[in-house]
């Protein structure tokens, strides 16, 4: 099968892969890029836990071909913490107990960040449908509310 | 192994501290089953049966076999034969031989280069059919003239032995006193009928397993899993290998509840290793862990109650029916156990089947048939109340089990807490709190017995001083937190000082899995038998540096020091203090315990459910959601709080929405999480919750397993909410917007 030359932006610096043609985002990420900490869940769009920012559009990449990845710019997981250290969201999702078995957590950290990004102060019901396409069977979604509203409020400059 | 129940005060336990793998979790790190790729390493797919029920009179793998980049494909032929191995159910389920079971059932399976590759060859396998009639019901398998799925079964447990081919895999009863009597003495009875739908655990890691084995047979495992060394035990029988020459390492996992407690591919990635010389990774599809991995039983029940005028219970008869799928093993015996556990009956009579239908092999879901026996029980308490017209928390106050009553499943109970929740939760504001128009609210009880069973802990002092747990359970949520909070509470040390490693079958003692509620609890036992045992040693080597007698020595806050009175001019000693000497002193310092731990405290728990109905498209909505229950002792809050809300969360799913729809052939028509449906972020308040803390007495902390509890009384205390809500009762779950529609619609006729 004969494979397609890609070039992307991942997390900031410039990527190169070979993929074939059926091939999807998500298995991209994790087979050719080794960026694993992007999940897969379902394959089907239905639960996020694949969430990643295409051109600063929050994606399940399970629904995306690598090849539509080209001169295009995706942010992951592995790119949320920086030189300062944790982003508010993963500070507040290990105080908060946000997480158990942690592997919704890189899909609910990425759509979360998206939700902040664009409103810096929602709702708690703002919040819930904004994360409705990201499934977690552990929490009850309880403790993941409060710190994605925790995380806003501490990226507002406002006391917690 | 009882031990003095510990009344200090605590310094480290109970605080709400970050967990140690947490950075890993939140960055993308953390290794879950899929997350390991080794050079040379090929993917494995399986080809599936689309039958449920069939004999297999050929498969011609040969044009699969020729194909470029396929490296292995097997069939049951390459296994040992299934009634030759020490669990024969388990090595058919992993492979079919003669027959298929079940739409789904694993057939044969590819190893090749590329997924692509590996999907071509298995669909290019031909297997030729004879479709036999598919037995999808309990009422089915049950009826005259069914079709026998096994022919070599025969009921267990049954009063009067016969030699007739049957799907009833087991009878079981439990009784006591005369129940004909309880009910002649008793001035009001009520009577149900009930059934639960087949569901799943829907942990949304699918699951995923590496293997390679050499050539001379020793073989390593990657997986997901919530037990690393039943997958050796397991794995060694399907493959009868010496369980020495099977290591398997735990990945971090991505949700179990129950559902990995068993093994699927991690045999059929073994055999094609082997063939292709080659590391072979596979993974389950979403669609697979549908159609082939372990739901939970759909059940089928009746129950009767009946109750003096002012409350008291005089007999209580319960009959129930738990679909195994397509082997026996549905979880019949703990349902029975649990059905009445909360209450004291002086008459009761429990019977109930476990039987076969052409579905999947059931397996564990977190408080394994207790939701669904506990749901028809405890919506009877509600009707009972009703007609008695008594409150129903007054109701179960009136009947609780306490600290000394005898269960109906036979011992005695210890300090338990179950009158302290039914207590707290009528004191709760959210029991009195005004209901909005259409509203309706429910209560529930939930039980659980916990388990403790076999673990294993080694404690070693690193040379500054930090110390290294290292256990063999699964983290799958929060438990090397845990782990650490107690190691830090016996030694006297900070939290932060502290690392927790989850080690593979080679590294680390024998260990039982994460599940039954056993980890806080036995291995917890065990992490501070060991910090005890590193205690003595300290005391040891402070008494060897100072000159004076061990007895002398006492452990104080993280430092040896003199006992009040000892007559020596020392300064106390740290743990880096000894630690940094431990070379002169005597070497290494390691703790370490072994343990089969007995007396898992039962667990209790009282839920509240507010609703609110959609007139138009029967929709029901959990508008509040109370959760209390008895802790024992809680070492993290907030991962007894995660685990009563997650718990509820499921209950909720399973009372309002989630059920496995089969068509007319046996075939699972919603397997995927779009049809299926899970609740989400939006279909669902905060979950309030209230931790009660009645210790257990046989932990040096209290502690009592919390894990599976939560989920047993929401399906009830929600079930009653509609009751309350719309003055009907459906009798049948899941109360999707259908069926609410529907009853609502006929009522109004």
């Amino acid at each position: 099968m004969s494979r397609t030359h890609v070039t992307t932006t991942v997390n900031g610096e410039r990527r190169e892969f070979l993929c074939e043609p059926q091939q999807s985002l998500l298995d991209v990420l994790r087979d050719e890029l080794q960026l694993t900490g992007t999940k897969e869940g379902c394959a089907t769009g239905d639960c996020g836990a694949c969430s990643v920012m295409l051109d600063d559009r929050l994606v399940c990449s399970c629904l995306v071909l690598g090849v539509e990845a080209e001169a295009k710019s995706i942010d992951t997981i592995e790119g949320i913490a920086t030189d300062e250290g944790l982003h508010p969201l993963q500070e507040k999702f290990l105080e908060h107990a946000a997480l158990q078995c942690g592997v919704c957590t890189p899909g609910f950290i990425v759509a979360a960040k998206a939700l902040l990004d664009q409103n810096p102060d929602p709702d708690e019901q703002q919040i819930r449908y904004w994360l409705a396409g990201n499934l977690c069977r552990c929490t009850g979604y309880d403790k993941i509310i409060r710190a994605v509203q925790d995380a806003a409020q501490t990226m507002r400059g406002e006391a917690s | 192994m009882s031990e003095a129940l510990d009344t200090r005060e605590y310094k480290v336990i109970g605080s709400r501290v970050v967990r140690p793998d947490g950075i890993d979790k939140v960055t993308g790190r953390a290794a879950f089953g899929a997350d390991l790729n080794l050079p040379g390493m090929l993917l494995g797919v399986v080809l599936r049966s689309p039958h449920a029920h069939a004999r297999i009179k050929s498969i011609d793998t040969s044009k699969a076999q020729a194909m470029d980049g396929v490296y292995a494909v097997i069939t049951g032929a390459d296994f040992p034969n299934a009634s030759e191995t020490e669990d024969p159910a388990l090595s058919a389920n992993v492979m079919a031989r003669e027959k298929v079971l079940y739409h789904g059932h694993a057939v044969a399976a590819v190893a090749a280069t590329s997924m692509a590759i590996a999907n071509a060859a298995a669909a290019a396998i031909e297997v030729d059919y004879e479709p036999l009639k598919p037995v999808l019901s309990l009422d089915e398998a049950m009826a005259d003239g069914a079709t026998i799925i096994d022919e070599q079964l025969r009921t267990a447990g049954a009063d009067e032995a016969s030699d007739t081919p049957t799907n009833v895999a087991q009878f079981m009863r439990l009784d006591r006193g005369d129940v004909e009597q309880g009910f002649a003495e008793a001035d009001v009875i009520v009577e149900g009928e009930f059934a639960t739908p087949t569901v799943h655990q829907g942990y949304i890691e699918p699951h995923a397993c590496v293997a390679t084995i050499n050539e001379g047979g020793q073989a390593n495992v990657w997986c997901s899993t919530q037990g690393h060394f039943d997958v050796r035990s397991l794995a060694a029988k399907v493959l009868k290998i010496n369980v020495a020459d099977l290591r398997v390492t735990a990945s971090e996992i991505g949700g179990g509840f129950g559902g990995k407690t068993t093994i699927y591919l991690e045999p059929v990635a073994i055999v094609m290793s082997g063939k292709a010389r080659r590391p072979v990774k596979m993974t389950m599809t979403r669609e697979e862990v549908f159609r082939a991995s372990g739901p939970a039983s759909a059940t089928k029940s009746r129950i009767k109650i009946g109750a003096k005028s002012d409350g008291t219970l005089t007999a209580m008869q319960a009959w129930i029916g738990y679909e195994a799928g397509a082997f026996p093993g549905g979880p019949l015996a703990p349902g029975l156990m649990c059905v009445f556990a909360p209450y004291n009956a002086p008459n009761f009579l429990i019977e109930g089947v476990d039987v076969l239908v052409n579905k999947p092999k059931v397996a564990a879901y977190r408080a394994p048939g207790a939701p669904q026996a506990m749901y028809a029980g405890e919506c009877m308490m509600d009707e009972l109340a009703r007609k008695l017209k008594i409150d129903p928390i007054d109701l179960r106050i009136l009947n609780a089990v306490e600290e000394g009553s005898t269960a109906t499943y036979g011992p005695k109970f210890k300090a338990i807490g179950f009158k302290a929740c039914l207590e707290a939760a009528k004191a709760h504001p959210n029991y009195t709190r005004q209901l909005a128009e259409g509203e309706g609210r429910g209560i529930a009880a939930g039980f659980w017995f916990n388990a403790g069973m076999q673990s294993s802990a080694e404690v070693h002092v690193n040379e500054n001083g930090t110390v290294t747990v290292i256990e063999g359970n699964p983290d799958i949520g929060g438990s090397r937190a845990s782990m650490a909070l107690m190691a830090a509470e016996e030694l006297g040390i900070p939290y932060e000082q502290i690392r927790v490693i989850v080690a593979d079958t080679e590294s680390a003692g024998y260990t039982n899995v994460t599940g039954g509620s056993r980890v806080t609890f036995a291995t917890g036992m065990a992490v501070i038998q060991a910090s005890r045992d590193i205690i003595t040693q300290l005391k040891e080597r402070a008494a060897a540096t100072w000159g004076i007698e061990e007895e002398l020595v006492e452990w104080e806050d993280g430092h040896a020091v003199p006992k009040p009175g000892v007559n020596a001019d020392v300064q106390p000693l740290s743990l880096a203090d000894i630690a940094g000497n431990a070379g002169r002193t005597g070497g290494p310092i390691l703790g370490r315990a072994s343990l089969n731990a007995r007396g898992a405290g039962p667990g209790f728990s009282v839920n509240l459910a507010d609703v609110k109905i959609d007139r138009e498209t029967g929709k029901v909505d959990v508008t509040r959601f109370t959760a209390i229950q008895d802790a024992g002792k809680a070492i993290h809050p907030s991962y007894v709080e995660g685990q009563m809300q997650g718990g509820a969360a499921q209950g909720i799913g399973w009372a309002l929405n989630e059920e496995y729809i089969y068509d007319a052939d046996g075939v699972m028509e919603n397997a995927g999480f779009l049809d299926y449906r899970v609740p989400v972020a939006s279909d669902l308040p905060m979950i309030d919750t209230q931790i009660i803390e009645i210790p257990n007495p046989t932990h040096p902390y209290g502690v009592r397993g919390v894990g599976e509890t939560p989920i047993v009384a929401p399906l009830a205390a929600v079930a009653n909410a509609v009751r309350d809500a719309t003055g009907i009762r459906i009798s049948e779950l899941p109360l999707s917007p259908p069926r609410v529609l529907e009853a609502l619609d006929a009522a109004e006729e």
